[in-house]
This record gives C-alpha cells, structure tokens and sequence, in this order.
C-alpha cells in the first residue's frame, strides 16, 4: 500500500515540506494531487477543486516538476519553455517576471538541448517550465536530491523568493535538514504521515531528553554506548553521537564511558533536530 | 600502512576541458576516504579513472598496485563498486544475485555457498534468501549490495553515493557495516550529498572546479576553514565554483 488515510490541509501561500525517505508515498501523493493517478479511497482537493471531477481546472492551476527530469531532451531549452507555454495558452513574455531570476542563469544555453545540459541546469530548466502558466500551487518532487550543499542552499533561496510571488509551494525531500526552511512539515515513511507540524512545535514534542556525546573515536563510542545498560537509543551524528536513556535521570553514562577508556569523552543535553525526531518517530 | 591508492598529478581532459586537473593525493589501507565535490568539479571522472574504466591523459595513479594505464583489468579484480543507482538485479533473489557477482569475479562453487551463507547471516536475511531482489525494502537493498560488492574481498571499495534517499536508521546501520568492513582490512571510497556523514570518513578531500581543493582529516579541516561542521567547510570552499552541473 503506498498511501494510507492521508489527511492534511495546505494554506494558501504556505511553503509546505514533505519529508522521508524513498518509498514514503510523496511522489504517489504528488500524483494523486496534481490528477496524475487516482486515488482508491477519499478525497482531495486542489485550490478548492476536487481531484477528480476538477481535473481539468486543477491542471491549469498547478505547476509539477516531478522527480525523474521529463523534459523534452531533443528541444532546446527555450522550446522546451515555449513548449509548456503554448500548452498552457500564455507566452514566455508574460509571465517573463516570474521566471526572471531562475531563467537568466540557463539563457545564455537556451539553443543547447535540454538531453546535453547539466543535471544543475536541467533542475532549473523544469522549474520554470512548472512557473511559465503562473500556477497558483506548485509541487516539486524531490529537487535538490543528489545535488550539492551550495546548489541546494541556491535552491531554497529561489523557492523564498517564488513564495514572495504569492505561490503555495509543496516539496518532498529526502533530506532532514531541509525540513527548517518550511514553513510546516510533514515527516512520513511507508505510505503514513508520523507528524505535521511547523519544525519548532515538532521538535518540541519530541518526549525525549536528548544528550550528544563526543570522543575522539566516534565508532568505537558508539559501540561501547550501545553496550551500556540504561541505554534507549543511539545514533551517530556527524561527529557526536546522539542518545537517549531509558530512565531520564540517569547519569551513569559517563563514568561507565571512561571505565571503557574514553577519557576524552564529553557529555552535554541538547535540543533535538528533525532528524533526531523522525528517528525517534521510526521507533515508535 | 601500505598505500592502496596513489595518484600523482592525474589528469583527465575532453578537448579542452579540464574535467579533473592535476590530481595528487594518496589513500591508505583499511582508510575510509571521503571524496566529496561539487556537482560537476569532476568526481565521477575521476573515480572512473581509479576504477580502470577510463584512460588517463596524463600523470600517474596506481591502484592496490596496479597501473591504471596498463593493468586496468587487474585493477577491477581488486577493487568494489556500488551505486545508488544500479548494483542489483531486481529479478534475480537474494542469493541469485550473491552467486552471479561471486561467479563474476571467479569464485568457485565451494567458495560461493560459503560465502553465501556468511552474507545471509551477518545481514539477517537467511529467510529472504528466496525473495527477488524487487520485493526488498530500498535500505535492505543498500545493505545487499554493499555486502554484494565486497563479496571477493577486495582491497578497496568504491561507494558512490550509497545512501541516497534512504532513511535516516537504515543510512546509520549502513555506515555500521562500512565500518565493519574496514576493521578486515577493506578500504573504502565513498562519495556523499550527507555532510554528516563526511564526519565518519577518517580524511576527506573535496574537488572544486576539477582540483582537490582541500584534503584532510575533518577535525583538521573544520579548524582550518573555520567552521562549525563539515557543511560550513564545503559551502566555504565550492560557493565560489566556476562550474556546477552534474
């Protein structure tokens, strides 16, 4: 079952963040929202449209950039762009604004074809392919997967600014860090929503009390904090290790740390990320 | 400790693109390297130069000793290599696929069903031994083939990407078994998108623009660039990237 009882509410203007991994059901919600696929069971609506008897007025309002590139790769980028223009009855002079930003960084290329263009220049290029109508809410499926740190910061920055325009914007991302430059969330895994929130109340709610636990072996301290008796959980983080007890008072852990010979080993309490919370949900 | 990779000066042009200029860095048995890059700074065509597939234009590299210009095919009995994107035949089961990369790499029957049954049970998937690879959840999958692609116990492994989009549990006990690994001896190659994890590498180099910008351990690397984390140090290095792309 890809999808089960979903129900949740997107506002208008909203930068809304699906986030999970692989097989979390985003791109089967994707889909079904933006009239690709019908659903078994309930309901959904689109700009106050019904998916399926709507479809048509749905696909006129809403941009999708799916995760696979589906561009045409035999038209050039500015055939591809008037491609999608003409289909949709406007031009790229109209709606030029929009895309402005994004658009000037591929136009010096614009008569290369979109099959020979950089996986960079191709995630732009279907961005404004998705812009060019002027849709009211766009879905991106999955865009920085696999690109680096600085395009995918550049890429958060275009998506602030196309929320400026008064877009609603709903994205799906593998990547836990992504999740705080939402304005809410969705945390999902095997077809099911684990919570639904903005970033700070979910990482609020996370019961537990969290420690980050540094040494300067990372694998052997984890092995030897996984060994430790009043141990809950434990997760390497970078270069600290994440862990929550199964009593909350319990401060043993440090004593029984250096007994194993990590006498450089520090303790502290610290907030948890949304990572740390998806973590924590995946258990339950 | 004996080096399994040494390259010196290697380069690789297309016309006149410099896709990977000049590259002189060494790796040591049992390390676990992490080559990190901006997209487009030349990553993929330098490790199809380290794994034998593509020929050099100029300097020199070596690989668990052997040439990359001459003794490419000794070179790919030596080394792993796993992808996110293809190691496993989805219509093949489990020990379908373990007996076909065994029976690649020459290893005979008495070895394969040995071999076999030591993957099975160190990834506790004795009952699954019948289940097409289709049928497994994404992060078992990961877990196969990197198991898969070490199956002939070669010197180094090369990683490309190999936790792309899978949960952030199943990307920990991932990297629990790259570690495993290197306590036998195996040296690991990896490629990431997760700074995190460039944290769990013992040294990491990163290529901007076809150069490795920076190489060294990450503790020395966050002093030196002056940052919190291993994403701070690649922002700091490849923000200013000439060429990005794929």
């Amino acid at each position: 079952m890809a999808l089960k009882d979903i129900s949740f509410s997107v506002e208008r203007n909203e930068l809304f963040g699906l986030i999970g991994p692989d097989g979390a059901g985003k791109t089967t919600l994707f889909r079904i929202l933006t009239t690709l696929l019908l659903a078994d069971e309930g309901s959904a609506s689109v700009n106050d449209f019904d998916v399926v008897k709507d479809y048509q007025r749905i696909r006129s309002c809403v941009g999708y950039m799916p995760g696979k590139f589906s561009l045409y790769q035999d038209l050039t980028i500015e055939e591809n762009l008037n491609f999608f223009a003409t289909v949709f009855g406007t031009t790229i002079k109209e709606n030029y604004d929009l895309i402005k930003d994004i658009y000037q960084q591929i136009e010096p290329f614009k008569d290369r074809r979109a099959g020979q263009l950089s996986g960079g220049m191709k995630q732009k290029l279907g961005l404004c392919c998705a812009l060019i109508h002027r849709p009211d809410v766009l879905f991106l499926d999955e865009p920085t997967t696999g690109v680096d740190v600085v395009s995918r910061r550049e890429f958060w920055e275009m998506l602030k600014r196309l929320k400026g325009q008064g877009i609603t914007i709903l994205v799906s991302t593998p990547y836990m860090d992504e999740a705080n430059l939402c304005d809410r969330i969705a945390l999902m895994q095997k077809g099911e929503i684990l919570s639904i929130d903005t970033p700070a109340k979910i990482i609020q709610s996370d019961p537990n009390r969290l420690y980050a636990i540094k040494s300067s072996n990372i694998f052997r301290l984890l092995k030897d904090a996984r060994s430790y008796p009043g141990i809950a959980s434990c997760f390497a983080f970078g270069d600290a290790i994440h862990a929550t007890f199964k009593d909350r008072s319990d401060t043993g852990m440090m004593d029984y740390l250096h007994s194993r010979g990590h006498m450089d080993a520090r303790l502290e309490a610290i907030t948890p990320g949304i990572e740390d919370c998806f973590i924590h949900l995946l258990k339950n | 400790m004996p080096q399994v990779i040494v390259t010196e000066k290697l380069t690789k042009r297309f016309g006149n693109f410099i896709a990977a200029d000049e590259l002189t860095f060494q790796v040591e048995k049992g390390e676990i390297f992490g080559f990190l890059g901006a997209n487009g700074a030349g990553k993929t065509t330098a490790m199809r130069m380290l794994c034998g597939l593509l020929k050099p234009s100029s300097g020199k590299a070596t690989i668990a000793g052997f040439d990359v210009y001459t003794q490419t095919e000794r070179i790919k009995k030596k080394i792993g290599y796993m992808s996110q994107k293809f190691s496993l035949y989805d219509d093949l089961t489990v020990s379908e696929n373990i007996r076909f990369y065994a029976g690649i790499y020459g290893m005979d029957n008495g070895q394969i069903r040995k071999k076999t049954l030591e993957l099975l049970e160190e990834l506790q998937l004795q009952k699954e031994a019948k289940t097409l690879v289709r049928d497994l959840p994404l992060g078992w999958k990961q877990k196969l083939a990197f198991s898969v692609s070490i199956v002939h116990d070669p010197d180094i492994v090369f990683l490309d990407e190999p936790t792309g989009g899978v949960d952030p549990v199943t990307r920990r006990q991932f990297w629990d078994l790259i570690y495993h690994a290197t306590e036998k001896g195996v040296t690991i190659f990896v490629t990431t998108h997760y700074m995190d994890e460039a944290e769990y590498c013992n040294r990491v180099s990163i290529m901007v623009d076809g150069v490795i910008a920076a190489l060294d351990s990450p503790s020395n690397l966050k002093q030196q660039y002056a940052g919190a984390t291993m994403e701070d140090v690649f922002y700091e290095l490849a923000r200013n990237a000439k060429r990005k792309g794929d």
